[in-house]
């Protein structure tokens, strides 16, 4: 696309539409005007041509009526001439004179012999009486005259052409002559003619009065192309045609006149050097005298009236084109007004003003309701944005909750191992795993004197802040309370009744909790509504140890539990968890389950406390991570927790019996 | 026209000139009245004549000319052996014929060196050659039947010869299958009758060894035995005056047609333009030395040919009729 075009199309919304509207109304009115204007002047040179044939031909008519009707009284007195021969002068002077006052058109009369010299010539010079002339003088031969060599020679009687008759009628003229003949050894001889003159005046007067339109004229033209009759005096018995046609350097001309003499009738459009501009020429051939007339008139002037039509089409045209701007304008700019508007406003939005109002538009149009999605989006995008704030403050507040739960739970755990490195006894190791949200699992140990070794695990009902801080209260009374009483269920006899007091959060705990006698490997162990732990035996797999029941903690205050004893031997591992563990969910939404901690455990029962933890950390991780969607791994949703406790027996140096 | 004519032309003038001036100089007190009569109407034929007058050529050369309106009614025939013009125009046969008749003429100067007399007929009457006009109908000038005659005698061709009249309407409105017409005149009027040069067959005498030149000046001898001087300077200024015309020729048809109006011949100036042409083709032919100079072979062709018709009983000694005016 052309550079100029793209500029247009960048330009203002109304300046375009108002001038596509504007170009293609011109063309339409333009291409309508353009035909009718060619139609209309179709018509209306056929009306003035078909006028102007009717014109000249009517012309034609009077011309030859007037030569029509001059021919039979010479032709009547030749017939009597040949007939009777010559008569006594005096007779042929009275017919002579006779023939002259019978026809008003008729000028003059002669009857010329060939051979004796007799010529009387009856004329009217002026508007007088008849005169007599005698022809028969040295001077004039009248046997030399055109108007009595030719109808001789031709044999027959002849219209001559136009002449001046110096010496005769003394007037220009055209002559009809009538031969006669005689007698002479029986055969027909040549005995001279009977003329009759008509004035040319008289002749040339049909054409010269003749007017067409403002400035169109007639002529005629004699037989060898003279003008006989021409708006411009000069030009008669002067100019002809072709003389015109040489000075004027003008084949054409030189060719239409030769049409014009050779009798033809026609109409063509020519140059006029008279009217100094383009015309059209009709002509049409008089036949008895062998003229041409012509009528010529200018071309614009019969366009005349067609000229001013198209003047008022044209005012009429920039009057409406002027109005159509105007309204054009009008409707673009109300159009595009609003707009305009929105996209200054849209502006202000982008900018991030969402607090700017659109006004409604009453239009129910597309602009209308452009403005109206435009509002909406702006209070959908305001919504969203204090939306989005409010979550984001939310999420914050969430986010340092976990934050703070975290480090209760990590600062309340004991992390390090192996924790008491001078007791050979035994091999402890735990490990927490936090969920994203903190699930207030606890593990804890601590030895109760150089014999014993006091260990739990427990798992607040509950998650965040709350089980967090509920697991440390917890923690804490159960060491406090151990420190007191040796025996595990009364120890959670006593803690059930502390937290179970006044728990208006109504937050509960599930809690396995023993002490490991070092001496012996004999372990006391109770149980608060925990998962029951799993003994592992190196070489005899893994088996669960039986639990007495007992409530959660921070139930019912009078709650009671049990205590119960089992004998570790040297190289078993007691592996106490929380249902972090065995209700880990893959993407599927299975669990991991107890069998499959069993079966895993019975795998690693000869390990380490720190591998077999390890391991079975890795392997629930794995369980609900490995097999992850493409989403992402599964967010554990959980604490895991585990502890491991194996008994290695008493040192050698060990004194039995002293614990309690 | 070839430079070096152009260059012979301009010494020729030059010497006219120089002899012109010592003319002058000579007569300068008193300009010698003397009057011209052409031998017919005002037209190009004569275009010289009125720019010698009209551009003061004669005035310069110790003249006072009148032009007379020549033409049918005042024939030089008459006027000049009688005496009442002192100068005249006419055809070098017609000029010897009247000599021949008892009128003392001498000629002074040789205008026309060509026959501008043709013979025209229509092709589509399937006449193309000499021979076709054999058992035609022929209108020929009373006055200029010389040379048809002649053409007939030597093609031995029979045709019925008519008298021609002043125009050219039997012709054209086909009366006679053949006509005569002078090139400079009747043969354009032809043409601008609505004939075409192609559908017309022209036969000039000139080709047919009947070259006759034509317009002469002459005068009577006893004005040349009295007024050598004023001849002389008479026959200078008219080759001037022609010079003139024929290197302003628009000027010369103005001249023309002023004169031409006046005496109400009713022509045009676009006939007088191809006139005034043809005037140059016959008076400037290949030698531009023998301007305004009679030839003795034209003479003795033209006589010999006047005494075969009977028209000549004698003719005249070539250097009594062809008097020394030029010099």
């Amino acid at each position: 696309m052309c550079p100029r075009c793209l500029e247009w199309l960048r330009s203002p919304l109304t300046v375009r539409l108002a001038l596509l509207v504007l170009v293609s109304t011109g063309l339409i009115f333009a291409a309508g005007a353009l035909y009718t204007h060619h139609v209309a002047r179709g018509l209306l040179l056929r009306e003035v041509q078909a006028n102007t044939r009717n014109l000249a031909r009517q012309t034609v008519c009077q011309i030859d009526a007037v030569l029509q009707s001059v021919q039979p009284e010479p032709t009547l007195l030749a017939q009597c001439l040949t007939a009777q021969g010559p008569p006594e002068r005096t007779e042929l002077d009275r017919l002579l004179r006779a023939l002259v006052a019978a026809n008003p058109h008729i000028y003059g009369s002669t009857a010329a012999f060939e051979a004796e010299s007799c010529a009387p010539y009856y004329y009217r010079p002026g508007s007088g009486p008849i005169a007599f002339s005698d022809l028969a003088s040295e001077q004039y031969d009248y046997r030399a005259q055109d108007w009595y060599t030719v109808p001789k020679e031709l044999d027959r009687p002849s219209w001559s052409e136009p002449y001046f008759d110096a010496g005769g009628g003394e007037t220009w003229m055209v002559t009809y002559s009538v031969p006669f003949y005689r007698e002479r050894d029986g055969r027909r001889v040549f005995a001279g003619v009977v003329t009759a003159d008509v004035q040319l005046d008289h002749l040339s007067r049909f054409v010269a009065d003749l007017k067409l339109y403002r400035s169109g004229y007639a002529f005629l033209l004699s037989r060898s192309g003279q003008y006989l009759s021409y708006p411009e005096r000069a030009y008669i018995f002067r100019e002809s045609i072709f003389s015109r046609a040489e000075e004027d350097g003008d084949p054409a001309k030189r060719e239409l006149g030769r049409r014009m003499i050779h009798g033809e009738e026609g109409s063509v459009r020519v140059p006029s050097r008279h009217l100094g501009r383009m015309s059209w020429l009709y002509f049409a051939p008089v036949a008895a005298s062998g003229w041409s007339v012509g009528i010529q008139f200018a071309e614009d002037e019969v366009l005349a009236g067609l000229r001013a039509m198209n003047h008022t089409l044209l005012a009429i045209g920039a009057g409406g084109f002027g109005l159509l701007l105007l309204a054009v304008i009008l409707v673009a700019s109300r159009v595009t007004r609003p707009i305009r508007q929105l996209a200054q406003q849209t502006r202000e939005i982008a900018k991030g003003n969402l607090d700017l109002r659109i006004p409604e538009l009453r239009t129910r149009d597309e602009v209308g309701d452009l403005t109206h999605s435009f509002e909406n989006m702006r209070v959908a995008l305001k919504e969203y944005i204090a939306n989005l704030a409010h979550t984001t403050a939310a999420k914050e507040r969430i986010e340092s909750e976990l934050k703070i739960a975290h480090a209760i739970q990590r600062n309340f755990l004991p992390k390090r191992f192996p924790p008491f490195p001078d007791k050979r006894q035994f091999d402890l190791y735990a490990d927490l795993q936090a969920a994203r949200e903190v699930g207030g699992d606890l593990y804890d140990f601590f030895l109760l004197d150089d014999g014993h070794l006091f260990f739990s695990i427990g798992d607040v009902a509950g998650k965040g802040v709350p089980a967090a801080l509920f697991m440390a209260v917890s923690k804490t009374l159960i060491k406090g309370v151990a420190e007191q009483h040796r025996l595990p269920s009364q120890v959670l006899d006593k803690v059930n009744y502390e937290l179970a007091q006044e728990n208006e959060e109504l937050m509960f705990v599930t809690v396995l909790c023993g002490v490991l006698e070092l001496a012996t490997g004999r372990v006391q162990y109770t149980n608060a509504g925990h998962l029951p732990p799993l003994r592992l035996r190196p070489g005899q797999g893994a088996a669960w140890v039986d639990l007495p029941p007992g409530l959660l903690l921070g139930v019912d205050p009078d709650s009671r539990y049990a205590t119960r004893t089992l004998t570790l031997a040297p190289g078993e591992t007691l592996l106490l968890y929380t249902d972090g563990v065995t209700e880990a969910m893959n993407a599927q939404q299975a669990l991991f389950g107890a069998d499959r901690l069993r079966a895993l455990a019975a795998q690693l029962a000869a390990a380490d406390p720190q591998v077999l933890v390890a391991g079975v950390i890795a392997a629930v991780l794995q369980y609900s991570g490995g097999t992850a969607a493409p989403a992402g791994p599964i967010e554990q949703s959980d604490d895991i927790t585990l502890l491991a406790l194996r008994y290695r027996g008493p040192p050698p140096d060990a004194e039995p019996g002293r614990s309690a | 026209m070839g430079k070096g004519r152009r260059i012979q032309l301009q010494i020729l003038l030059a010497a006219l000139l120089a002899a012109s001036g010592r003319a002058a100089a000579e007569s300068a007190a008193a300009p010698a009245q003397v009057t011209f009569l052409p031998h017919w109407i005002p037209q190009a034929q004569f275009a010289g004549y009125y720019l010698a007058v009209d551009q003061g050529i004669y005035a310069r050369h110790g003249l006072a000319v009148t032009v007379l309106e020549g033409g049918p009614r005042r024939p030089v025939e008459k006027a000049l052996p009688a005496g009442e013009v002192t100068f005249a125009s006419h055809f070098l046969s017609a000029a010897l014929a009247l000599r021949d008749g008892g009128a003392p003429l001498v000629h002074l100067a040789q205008l026309s060196q060509r026959s501008a007399l043709l013979l025209v007929a229509r092709r589509a009457q399937g006449i193309r050659s000499l021979r076709d006009l054999d058992g035609c109908k022929v209108s020929v000038w009373p006055s200029f039947t010389l040379q048809p005659e002649a053409l007939f005698r030597e093609a031995g061709l029979h045709v019925r010869i008519l008298k021609q009249g002043p125009t050219i309407n039997l012709f054209l409105r086909g009366g006679v299958d053949a006509a005569s017409a002078m090139w400079y005149n009747e043969y354009h009027l032809l043409l601008n009758a609505g004939l075409n040069a192609d559908e017309l067959t022209v036969f000039r005498y000139d080709d047919c060894g009947l070259n006759f030149p034509e317009d002469g000046i002459f005068t009577r001898a006893d004005t040349w035995r009295t007024q050598p001087d004023v001849c002389r300077r008479f026959v200078a200024a008219t080759l001037e005056g022609w010079q003139y015309a024929f290197a302003h020729r628009e000027a010369a048809l103005d001249a023309t047609l002023r004169r031409a109006d006046a005496a109400g011949t009713g022509t045009n100036r676009a006939h007088q333009r191809w006139m005034l042409d043809r005037m140059y083709d016959l008076f400037l032919p290949a030698q531009p030395e023998r301007y305004g100079r009679l030839q003795r072979a034209d003479y003795d062709r033209v006589a010999q040919a006047m005494r075969t018709a009977g028209l000549l009983r004698a003719a005249p000694a070539f250097e009594e009729f062809h008097v020394p005016a030029l010099p």
